[in-house]
């Protein structure tokens, strides 16, 4: 630990409450994944982890290294920008082929698709 | 005494995100339908991820960050591979 004691203590306390609070969120979005019963409700939990919680870490990256080195440091934004811009593409994809697996094998718990398909 | 609070805080962090990767991991084994284990291999790489980001704040390097934004990339292309995979029984049509 010898990087971090050349934080200043409102950085240190600012870092370790996003990270805190990052890892919290990521967490209670994986304990949904677990926890939910049935697909179309777990697909919403780790959401919440891809977002909010990444924000808090990214932020708290940011804050730590611009900090340290003492000039700002933004490239951590890539990660956020990529994840924003990904997430939705991939769940839309997914749900689009759960759906269509489910109705394919005929489940009543999925709507049925609309006469001009 | 705030750099132990820090210390503490990101080792609180990472085994928060352990746990969370563990919660995936047994998503993934358990199913029930190939769906959920790709939603859960989902979860797993942004958990992992967010986990490369509490190592570089540890350690002080920034390496860590472009690692996870390599893991953010693949993620991304094997999640998209695999549910088009689901919808269409191949990857490229």
């Amino acid at each position: 630990m010898s990087h971090l004691d050349a934080l200043p203590p409102w950085a240190a306390i600012l870092v370790a409450a996003f990270v805190l609070l990052g890892a919290l969120l990521a967490f209670v979005g994986s304990l949904g994944l677990l926890r939910l019963k049935n697909f179309y409700q777990r697909v919403h939990a780790p959401t919440l982890g891809t977002t909010l919680g990444t924000f808090f870490m990214l932020a708290a990256s940011i804050t730590c290294f611009s900090v340290l080195h003492g000039r700002p440091i933004f490239y951590e934004i890539l990660i956020g920008v990529f994840l924003t811009l990904t997430t939705p593409i991939t769940l839309m994809l997914l749900v689009r082929a759960a759906l269509y697996r489910d109705r394919e094998e005929g489940s009543a718990d999925v709507p049925q698709a609309p006469p001009h398909e | 005494m705030s750099h132990s609070l820090l210390a503490a805080a990101v080792l609180v962090a990472q085994i928060l995100l352990l746990l969370a990767m563990s919660f995936s991991i047994i998503r993934m084994v358990r199913g029930p339908r190939a769906q959920d284990r790709v939603l859960a291999l989902d979860a797993l790489y942004v958990n992992a991820m967010l986990l490369l980001l509490t190592i570089g704040i540890r350690t002080g390097s920034l390496l860590y960050v472009e690692a996870g934004l390599i893991i953010a990339l693949l993620g991304f292309a094997g999640t998209v591979a695999m549910s088009k995979f689901l919808m269409r029984g191949q990857v490229i049509e």
